[in-house]
């Protein structure tokens, strides 16, 4: 690579530390401004680097109150935290209410810690289409680790692995019986399991399931996934939890995990933002494009079904010849 | 970049200053506002000046909300504005909510609080205020 070429001026402030510049990028990112875009590309090559700390699980699960806590105590370390904690947009109105920042703890006047909340704005899977971004621009602000905390997600809300380095799912006591931890979707994203509420009776039996569904192993990438149990009013558990978070973390860089992983997200970033164009462009010229109005009228008349007509359309227009 | 020329949602921070325990005005009004599309961020109870300044800053917002009802409001308002104002953050539009007397009201005004809404207001008049104030054609 060439040496680094002279940042603009707004990405300039960023890596300064300028907290303002770095506001205003977010929202250019959230809202897929284009004036963000000069900014996004000379930072990029900053990034990559730092952990990127998933915590998702179901509603009224205490992620909200376990970032807080671990915040605090990383700041203790001497750690600068970057967290993003996304909650739902109404289908209705567009509009959210974003409550997070209520569970925040912390010095007004300590610059270590940027917390930023984000509404998921139609994005399903429990973060927003901006989140990937938004951690970026905080890696380039300067920031040692950052946190995503996603919507209260169902059992397949797994999108946070197209973000976090380290995925952490929490779940309290008395969820389910033990077959719901054989299901798909949120029990195999988890690299750590955080039974919160651990205070409440029934965490012994939570954390025996979760114990013996990750000793049956999850993946090919050699991590078993470790259990912790959490409480957030009588604290207890953060160091486990924190120094699981950490294990993970260095089994990563020891296995080659975090390259291959930052691979197989930047791939699947990349197919998302083509799947958005290209879906964009096909809806637009489905309505104006004469050609294609016709094969819709053809398909609304049963003269041919829908995917047929998907793969004569990108045969046709997408393909490369 | 202009600020004024953003094109996403309208976001809002409301918050409650001071020591007070009453957040039903707060949150009736949060929810109005995002009825209206808006993206509320919601800071809660017992919040500093410092705190809601910090909030307002970090999350970009186009608008402060600050709900009071504790009497508290002649000191912890203009704290509030010029910590903006420190902040180089003056162009965010700030209302206010709560028990305010007239007097104070006026006074608040004149200190750059930009609308103030007693008991008894609309949720509509609160809306149609926010949207003007946050799109800069107060």
């Amino acid at each position: 690579m060439s040496p680094a070429p002279r940042l603009p001026p707004a990405a300039r402030a960023i890596v300064a530390g300028d907290r303002r510049a770095l506001a205003r990028a977010i929202t250019a990112v959230e809202n897929d401004d284009p004036a963000a875009r000069p900014i996004v590309r000379a930072l990029y090559p900053r990034t990559g680097k730092i952990p990127v700390i998933g915590l998702t699980g179901p509603l009224g699960v205490g992620k909200s109150s376990l970032l807080s806590l671990l915040i605090g105590r990383l700041r203790t370390a001497g750690r600068s935290v970057g967290a993003i904690a996304v909650d739902p947009s109404s289908p209705f109105s567009g509009g959210s209410v974003l409550g997070d920042r209520i569970r925040l703890e912390r010095r007004a006047d300590d610059d270590g810690v940027y917390f930023r909340s984000m509404a998921s704005r139609g994005e399903a899977g429990g973060i927003a289409a901006a989140t990937r971004e938004v951690a970026r621009l905080l890696e380039a602000a300067g920031f040692d680790l950052v946190f995503v905390e996603t919507v209260g997600s169902g059992q397949v809300d797994v999108a946070i692995r197209e973000v976090a380095t380290t995925s952490v799912v929490v779940l309290v006591p008395h969820l389910g019986d033990d077959v719901q931890t054989l299901k798909a979707g949120l029990f195999e994203i988890a690299d750590i399991f955080d039974v919160n509420k651990s205070d409440l009776p029934g965490a012994d039996r939570a954390a025996r399931d979760l114990s013996e569904l990750a000793s049956l192993g999850r993946s090919a990438d050699g991590w078993t996934s470790r259990i912790v149990r959490t409480s957030t009013t009588a604290p207890m558990g953060l160091d486990e939890l924190w120094e699981a978070i950490e294990a993970h973390e260095r089994f990563l860089d020891e296995s080659g995990g975090r390259v291959a992983g930052e691979r197989r997200r930047l791939a699947r970033e990349i197919a998302d933002r083509v799947r958005e164009h290209v879906g964009r462009d096909v809806t637009v010229r489905l309505d104006r494009d004469r050609e294609l109005r016709s094969l819709l009228d053809r398909v609304v008349a049963r003269r041919t079904d829908p995917i047929s007509a998907a793969d004569r359309l990108y045969r046709q227009r997408y393909r490369a010849r | 970049m202009a600020r004024r020329t953003k094109p996403g949602p309208i976001r809002v921070l409301i918050a409650k200053p001071g020591l007070d325990g009453h957040d039903r005005g707060a949150k009736v009004v949060a929810r109005a506002l995002r009825d209206a599309g808006m993206e509320v961020i919601y800071a809660g109870l017992r919040q500093t000046p410092e705190e809601v300044v910090r909030a307002a800053v970090e999350e970009d917002v186009d608008l402060i909300g600050l709900s009071i009802l504790s009497g508290a409001h002649m000191a912890l308002f203009p704290r509030i504005l010029a910590l903006l104002k420190q902040e180089k953050a003056r162009r965010i539009p700030v209302f206010a909510g709560g028990i305010i007397p007239d007097e104070d009201a006026r006074r608040l005004q004149k200190a750059g609080v930009q609308a103030i809404f007693g008991p008894g207001t609309s949720l509509e008049e609160i809306v149609a205020t926010a949207r003007r104030l946050a799109r800069g054609t107060a």
